[in-house]
């Protein structure tokens, strides 16, 4: 991360928001590559417009410092900042039509060419046809997508969405998202995206940090987030989990570790095991469980206790000896159903398991997701 | 069954459109009605009255005597044109003063806003003249105000500006249009209040993320915002300025006379009611017109 400033690099160092008595957002080092999708993932409360004004110069950070390439720019006020922002409430000025709304920006700057320009961007977004409108006439989608034309139109240098998406239905919201990323790999601007929808973190961003109580807890793509998260918080909050307490064995190669729950062995990849530590949690997504015999060692026997069938899968929750119950997603590919009361092998492949750190609360951030699918 | 429900609201609907059609001018009834004695007939006396001719102690007849509003006009113009300026200044005055603390109050002052508010409109607690003969006081030459003004030479500048005629405050040009400007601060304040107030704070961030300086937001984003509060303000406080007469007699000189002391004094004290009535007819007509002009103006700004 620290391999040099690229041109329009944007970092966070050690920037820092404290209020009277709370502190929102604790020292945050963050490096986001200029022309990267990137997601700011957390449940509500934990930070994330905070950090997106503090970005765009509408609040003044306690402490470090932004950077865009070369130049910092934690003292400039916010007009003078290369960085827009759609707001989640739009903010669109009700006394301009979508055209002068369009134009603010580039007017503002002296542009001689801001009709034309807005006039281009109104065509990307599909607005053409009501530019002489005001805001107001408007329904939501089309509003939420002057509010991106607006700002998208000034070229920034970073582009800050906050929860732009917030207060669309879910069919246009779907759509929205698939129109944002056509839009950003078209223009190829740096777009900072908060959301509190994991699956739109994941389906949109090159980059995800999740955030929480003013922290990032890990940082990566979304498929290592989702494969190899390291908290369980993460764990939890991106997707669902099965987390079971287990001990590590001594010993184990390069590759395999061997683990002891409730007195059966099972294995974990190396790479998948924090190091150093010898109580864990063992995590293994629903739909990576089978049921049935796989011949492999990662095997366990319990009771179904409930089956949802919900058309493309079935779930299944299936009691262990020691009482807790895993979470099993079974594509309906034609392979044998499970019946309720059923006693079931349960199996998976040892690259597929997770080990965390068994000091952290098993239950983190499970309780705050919204959008379980 | 959604077909059912469908069905009887249609049917039910429309027996209680049909009387819900003259329900609000049954409502509107009382006001017409207030409107009618109160204003309309009132008027029409006073434009009948301003055609008669004769005198109190033999009565008076209606004559038609359009000729008594050429006389009203050439004899009393220079009051007319006082009376505009005056008011005209003095609502320009509220407006630069009032907009930043009706801002402040909308915008900044938190948990105080009310407290303020309060204190806004506190001076209403007494009455109107009782205020202004406080300024009598206040302005009077034996007191710090403007042994202060002597000193900074301000009374020296308001003189060389023409605002007084001497080195005392009192009986003044200047007196009269502070007194009408305090007067009606409130009037321009408390609408200004009520838009700003309604005006979104994440408007005016959205500007300053839009490259806005803090002029510029002002310019393009809340004085926009704001126009119908201004609007408002200075009709509430011009209109009834401009027909004062109370501070320009507690105030001001003989050379500071406003038309409505020349009404005043025309209506009670020479007892000339033709002349009266078309002074005051003449009056009515000027706001009419300003105020028209002056509204169509401001609304084709885009007031929302
Ligand atoms: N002006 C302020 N004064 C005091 N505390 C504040 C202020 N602004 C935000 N906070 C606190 O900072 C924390 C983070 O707020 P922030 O708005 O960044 O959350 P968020 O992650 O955007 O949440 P959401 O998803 O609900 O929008 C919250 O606990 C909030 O109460
Ligand atoms: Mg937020």
């Amino acid at each position: 991360m620290m391999a040099g400033q690229e041109k329009g690099d944007l970092s966070l160092v050690a920037l820092t928001k404290s209020f009277a008595t709370f502190t929102a957002v604790h020292p945050l080092d963050l490096t986001i590559p200029q022309g990267s999708f990137f997601a700011l993932l957390g449940p509500s409360g934990c930070g994330k417009t905070t950090t997106l004004r503090m970005i765009a110069g509408l609040e003044e950070p306690s402490g470090g410092r932004i950077h865009i390439g070369d130049t910092d720019i934690t003292e400039t006020r916010a007009y003078q900042r290369n960085v827009n922002t759609v707001f989640q409430s739009y903010a669109l000025f009700p006394h301009m039509s979508v055209m002068d709304n369009v134009m603010f920006g580039l007017r503002r700057r002296g542009d001689k060419n801001a009709k034309a320009k807005a006039g281009e961007i109104l065509e990307l977004v599909q607005l053409g046809q009501v530019a002489d409108k005001k805001p107001t006439q408007l329904s939501g989608g089309m509003q939420q997508r002057v509010a991106l034309a607006r700002a998208l139109v000034n070229r920034p240098d970073v582009l800050l969405l906050d929860e732009p998406l917030g207060a669309l239905d879910l069919k246009l919201r779907r759509q929205m998202q698939m129109e944002l990323k056509r839009i950003q790999q078209e223009v190829g601007l740096t777009f900072i995206h908060v959301t509190h929808d994991q699956e739109e973190a994941m389906t949109m961003a090159d980059s995800i940090a999740v955030m929480n109580a003013g922290r990032i807890e890990q940082l990566g793509d979304p498929a290592t987030l989702y494969e190899q998260p390291r908290s369980t918080f993460v764990a939890n909050f991106l997707g669902q989990s099965n987390l079971v307490r287990a001990q590590v064995n001594p010993g184990g190669t390069d590759r395999i570790v061997t683990v002891r729950v409730h007195d059966t062995d099972l294995e974990v990849s190396r790479e998948h095991l924090p190091y150093g530590v010898d109580d864990v949690w063992l995590g293994v997504r629903p739909e990576k469980l089978r049921l049935g015999e796989a011949g492999g060692p990662n095997q366990l026997r319990g009771i179904v206790r409930d089956v949802s069938f919900s058309g493309v899968a079935t779930q299944y929750a299936v009691e262990m000896p020691w009482g807790q119950e895993l979470i099993v997603v079974q594509q309906n590919d034609g392979s044998a159903r499970a019946v309720l009361g059923e006693t079931v092998s349960v199996s998976w492949a040892a690259h597929h398991g997770f080990a965390l750190d068994a000091s952290q609360d098993a239950a983190a951030g499970a309780e705050l997701v919204e959008d379980h699918g | 069954m959604a077909e059912a429900a469908v069905l009887s609201t249609g049917s039910a609907a429309a027996p209680s459109r049909r009387r819900r059609s003259w329900v609000p001018y049954a409502l509107l009834l009382p006001g017409l009605l207030w409107l009618v004695v109160f204003f309309v007939l009132p008027m029409v006396t006073l434009a009948s009255q301003s055609l008669q001719e004769g005198n109190v102690d033999d009565g008076y007849v209606f004559t038609g005597n359009v000729g008594i509003y050429v006389d009203a006009l050439q004899q009393y113009w220079p009051q007319y044109v006082r009376s505009l300026v005056y008011a005209g200044t003095a609502t320009v005055l509220a407006l630069l003063l009032g907009y930043p603390l009706a801002y402040f109050i909308a915008q900044k002052a938190g948990r105080y806003k009310n407290l303020i508010l309060v204190l806004v409109i506190a001076p209403f607690f007494t009455s109107f003249l009782i205020r202004t003969l406080a300024w009598r006081t206040i302005l009077s030459d034996d007191w710090f105000v403007t042994e202060w003004a002597q000193k900074l030479h301000i009374t020296d500048f308001l003189q060389a500006v023409g605002l007084t005629s001497n080195d005392s405050l009192l009986s003044s040009k200047f007196a009269v249009i502070m007194g009408l400007t305090y007067n009606f601060l409130p009037f321009m304040i408390l609408p200004l209040y009520t838009s700003l107030e309604r005006l979104d704070p994440r408007l005016i961030e959205a500007a300053g993320d839009l490259y806005a300086s803090a002029w510029q937001t002002f310019r393009r984003v809340t004085w926009p915002l704001s126009l119908p509060g201004v609007v408002a303000g200075t009709l509430l406080t011009f209109i009834p300025a401009a027909g004062d007469f109370i501070n320009a007699r507690l105030l001001g000189n003989t050379q500071t006379t406003m038309i409505g002391s020349v009404i005043d004094s025309q209506f009670l004290r020479v007892l000339d009611y033709p002349l009266a009535a078309a002074l005051s007819f003449i009056l009515l007509i000027i706001i009419v017109t300003m105020v028209s002009v002056y509204v169509r103006r401001a609304g084709t700004e885009e007031l929302l």
